[in-house]
């Protein structure tokens, strides 16, 4: 199946629904496409019980009512520039091959979890935060079970939250970074007080529990699931018997489309200008593949990026403090959650660090690179291509990620054969088609 | 097992070439020194596809290939896990009648060349291999073809030729070969012996070497044990390795031990431009679902292409390198070299210490370069 549009915005979370949705504003034939079920992402995704922030549901209701073409179940799994401002993206929609050809992309992809491996963190009921939330939303009762949260920055406030609805007894929230980080990151919120706010209202969600400072899980231990949980607090370690772990390190920008398309990165994070434009023209970019920075930064930097892409940068001019003041607030987050060294250090020679290929901390040697350690043992070869190893093995081993190949998600060897019916591509490749024999 | 000591011995390069040539050195007794400018398995042999096969383009490369062949098989009893022996063979498809006749000859080759293989009818080769495509006319069948993972196994050499005395020096980059030596950024490393295994790179060492990079593209599938049971190649594929045009694609298609399928395979004439041409790679994977249309069905977790050392006449260079003292080239393996690098390592110790060689070395003298220019 092939389709056209102006502007093709790929992931529909905060950001590509504010961006979507000012592109069809702005008279663009724009399209939006996500891998879930219905446009939300990480946070506005519909849960089966509570109800949506009314930010969510008014940008909800705005993409609804735009012209822009939502496709949703629809995985983006390869792009290429074709011409200057001409874009042919390979996506499986459901797992039917389709082909979009674009004039401008915004690349909303958000982010995903870090996992960082400690002695016992494969153990069943040992969660991440998106898999605690994903139970959540599929309604999941934690009544009386013992929960510890660790790791480290604002998300685990929310968790701790829904997890005490959820009837949870929050044996501790542990924070490794230090309550001086903490509280200087919380005074520079002066000028965020909705986001103080709805910190405390979080803080009041489990006021039950101890939310510890300089405080981290050392090891998971239990059989065929978690029993108890090690947890250095300050200078003491203590043993927690519990039924659930649930851990949450921070966010990984998913950058590999930009990456893909050779945009400019700085460091982890994708590099654009003040209209969201990447070195790429015609590539727009926003949200957390530009740095984690939280949603209000999300919508705001989606809002320019759509109003770019249809050609009106000029009307994103009032966004544009917003977008840098988020900036700001992102890099105080960077520096309020940084990892101690201790963390680095947690995992065992026997601690699986990739989890697709089982391979083990003791088999790799820190003198290789990453792309000895892949070759020489598998770590990172599997299904998740690195999504999830690379950034433990980038903590554990400094090392930097591999370079991305097509496809940046499993994909069906018919929806890489498929010609690209765009241009005059399609039909060079069928004339030598039968070149073999 | 270590001979009498021997002279100083410099391998350059320590893909699957050079680890074999270090391992063979080191066996006889030589002193040897590996150099390689990246890592252990950084260049071609990363990302070939580690088909062991007898391959009979020309008489010469059938005796090179039968003969590393039965190599590969001494070799088996001391490799290692990491190293993926399958002993799978290849099935040679054939679509219809003209080609089942070529398989009849294509077996009656390789019989006189030692190497045992049976024929199998459209139903015999539907048992062997149930998603192939019905209507297929029959395969030759090569029991004695193996499947490796070729950077495990240059690792597994390597470890020969270290307990053997071998020294393997990472981040060491040759920049001149002299005469019984080689200059590196900063250290020069004097030997009796100089091997130039730098693959596709060779020719930057030794100009005049006539090797050109030829590019491939590969895919590779998610696990999905028995899918496929033995290397699957289609008949045409030789006119396609053969013929330097400037692309083609064939079906050819790997059963990896840890149940994925690896899919090959094209080759192009683009210098050194690395990145995925996709509408290559799209005709590949569909000449591939074209023979095996459940194929299609699977999931590809990564793409990528490669470089072969090629030479005009499709053979490599092995033996001496007259101008220079000292020099022995071991390169321009184009597609063959995962194979071929025991056979070749065998043929090279052999000549340098003076003994009889199992095959007639001389149509692999890199000398052939010269008589052919100056016809
Ligand atoms: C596990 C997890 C839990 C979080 N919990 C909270 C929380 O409780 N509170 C909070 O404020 N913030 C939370 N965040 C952060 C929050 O999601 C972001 O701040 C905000 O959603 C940023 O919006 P975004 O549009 O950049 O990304 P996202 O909301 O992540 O949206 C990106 C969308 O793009 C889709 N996508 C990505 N790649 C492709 C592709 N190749 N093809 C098609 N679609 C694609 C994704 O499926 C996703 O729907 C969480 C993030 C994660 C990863
Ligand atoms: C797509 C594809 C599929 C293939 N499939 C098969 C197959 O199924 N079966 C088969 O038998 N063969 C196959 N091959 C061919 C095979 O991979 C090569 O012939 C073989 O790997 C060549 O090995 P090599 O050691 O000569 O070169 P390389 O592996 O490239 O090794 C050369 C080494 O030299 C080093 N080097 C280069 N220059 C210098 C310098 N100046 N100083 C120091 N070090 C240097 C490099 O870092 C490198 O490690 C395939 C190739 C490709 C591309």
């Amino acid at each position: 199946m092939t389709q056209s549009c102006d502007v093709l915005v790929i992931g529909g979370g905060p950001a590509g629904i504010a961006a979507a949705s000012r592109a069809a504003e702005a008279g663009a034939r724009t399209m939006v496409v996500d891998e879930g079920a219905s446009p939300g992402g990480q946070i506005w995704r519909p849960k089966l019980t509570g109800h949506q922030p009314s930010v969510a549901r008014q940008w909800l209701a705005r993409l609804a009512a735009s012209e822009a073409t939502v496709s949703p179940r629809t995985t983006v799994v390869d792009l290429q520039v074709s011409a200057p401002r001409s874009f042919i993206v390979r996506a499986e929609r459901s797992g039917i091959p389709t082909i979009i050809g674009a004039r401008a992309l915004v690349l909303a992809t958000g982010a995903r979890e870090r996992f960082l491996p400690f002695p016992g963190w494969t153990l069943p009921n040992v969660f991440g935060i998106g898999g605690a939330q994903a139970l959540l939303k599929s309604g999941t009762r934690f009544d009386g079970k013992r929960v510890v949260i660790a790791g480290t920055g604002p998300l685990l406030l929310p968790v701790a939250a829904s997890l005490s609805a959820a009837g949870a007894k929050l044996l501790v929230v542990a924070e490794q970074s230090s309550r001086a980080r903490v509280a200087r990151f919380a005074a520079g919120l002066w000028n965020a007080p909705a986001t103080l706010a709805q910190a405390a209202r979080y803080r009041a969600g489990f006021f039950g529990a101890p939310y510890s400072m300089n405080s981290w899980v050392v090891r998971a231990e239990g059989d065929d699931r978690l029993r108890r949980v090690v947890v250095r607090v300050g200078t003491e370690t203590r043993t927690l018997e519990c039924d659930a772990l649930c851990t949450g390190y921070g966010l990984v920008p998913n950058t590999e489309l930009a990456r893909l398309l050779g945009c400019v990165m700085r460091g982890s994070v994708v590099f654009v200008d003040a209209d969201q434009s990447t070195s790429t023209d015609g590539v727009y970019c926003a949200g957390e593949p530009t740095g984690v920075a939280g949603v209000d930064s999300a919508i705001a930097e989606g809002q320019v990026a759509g109003l770019a892409a249809a050609g009106r940068a000029s009307d994103a001019a009032p966004l544009r403090r917003v977008v840098s003041r988020r900036a700001a607030h992102g890099r105080g987050l960077d520096r309020a959650f940084a990892l101690r060294p201790e963390i680095h250090t947690l995992a065992a020679s026997d601690t699986i660090v990739c989890r697709c290929e089982d391979v083990r901390l003791g088999q790799l040697d820190r003198g290789w690179s990453a792309r000895q350690g892949k070759l020489y043992t598998r770590a990172g070869m599997g299904p998740c291509q690195g999504r999830i190893c690379g950034p433990a093995l980038e903590c554990l081993m400094g090392w930097s990620a591999d370079s991305v190949r097509p496809p940046v998600f499993p994909a069906r060897v018919r929806t890489l054969s498929s010609p690209a019916k765009t241009g005059d591509s399609a039909e060079t490749s069928e004339r030598n088609h039968d070149a073999p024999a | 097992m270590t001979s009498a000591r021997r002279a100083d011995a410099i391998v350059i390069g320590a893909g699957i070439v050079g680890a074999a040539c270090a391992a063979a050195l080191a066996r006889d007794g030589f002193q040897v020194t590996v150099l390689d400018r990246a890592f252990p398995s950084a260049g071609t042999t990363s990302v070939g596809m580690g088909h062991i096969v007898a391959m009979d383009d020309s008489p010469e490369q059938l005796a090179l290939s039968a003969y590393a062949q039965r190599l590969w098989h001494d070799l088996a009893p001391e490799l290692d896990p990491r190293s993926e022996l399958d002993h799978c063979g290849t099935l040679w498809v054939a679509e219809d009648d003209a080609q089942f006749a070529a398989v009849r000859a294509k077996r009656d080759v390789y019989a006189a060349a030692g190497i045992a293989s049976e024929i199998l009818d459209a139903r015999a080769l539907a048992d062997a291999e149930p998603n192939l495509r019905p209507g297929l006319a029959g395969a030759l069948y090569v029991t004695g073809d193996m499947v490796v993972y070729p950077p495990g196994a240059t690792l597994r050499l390597l470890d020969i030729a270290r307990a053997n005395g071998a020294r393997v020096r990472s981040g060491e980059e040759a920049v001149e070969i002299l005469p019984n030596g080689v200059r590196c950024v900063h250290e020069t490393y004097h030997a009796e012996v100089v091997i130039n295994a730098a693959g596709p790179l060779a020719a930057r060492l030794t100009p005049g070497l006539p090797i050109v990079p030829r590019k491939g593209h590969l895919a590779i599938t998610d696990r999905y044990l028995g899918f496929v049971r033995h290397q699957l190649v289609e008949l045409g594929y030789l006119t396609s390795a053969h013929v330097m045009t400037n692309e083609s694609v064939a079906f050819n298609v790997q059963p990896r031990a840890t149940g994925q399928v690896l899919i090959g395979s094209s080759r192009e004439l683009v210098e050194w431009e690395a990145s995925l041409n996709r509408d290559i790679l799209a005709q590949m994977l569909r000449r591939a679902e074209a023979f095996m249309p459940a194929l299609g069905e699977l999931s590809v977790i990564r793409t990528w292409t490669g470089f072969r050392p090629a030479t005009p006449d499709k053979l490599p260079l092995i033996g001496p390198w007259d101008a220079v003292p000292g020099l022995w080239i071991a390169s321009g393996h184009e597609g063959l070299g995962i194979t071929t690098s025991l056979s070749t390592a065998r043929l090279l110790v052999d000549q340098i210490v003076g003994r009889a060689p199992a095959i007639d070395p001389t149509p692999y003298w890199p000398a052939r370069v010269h008589s052919a220019s100056a016809a």
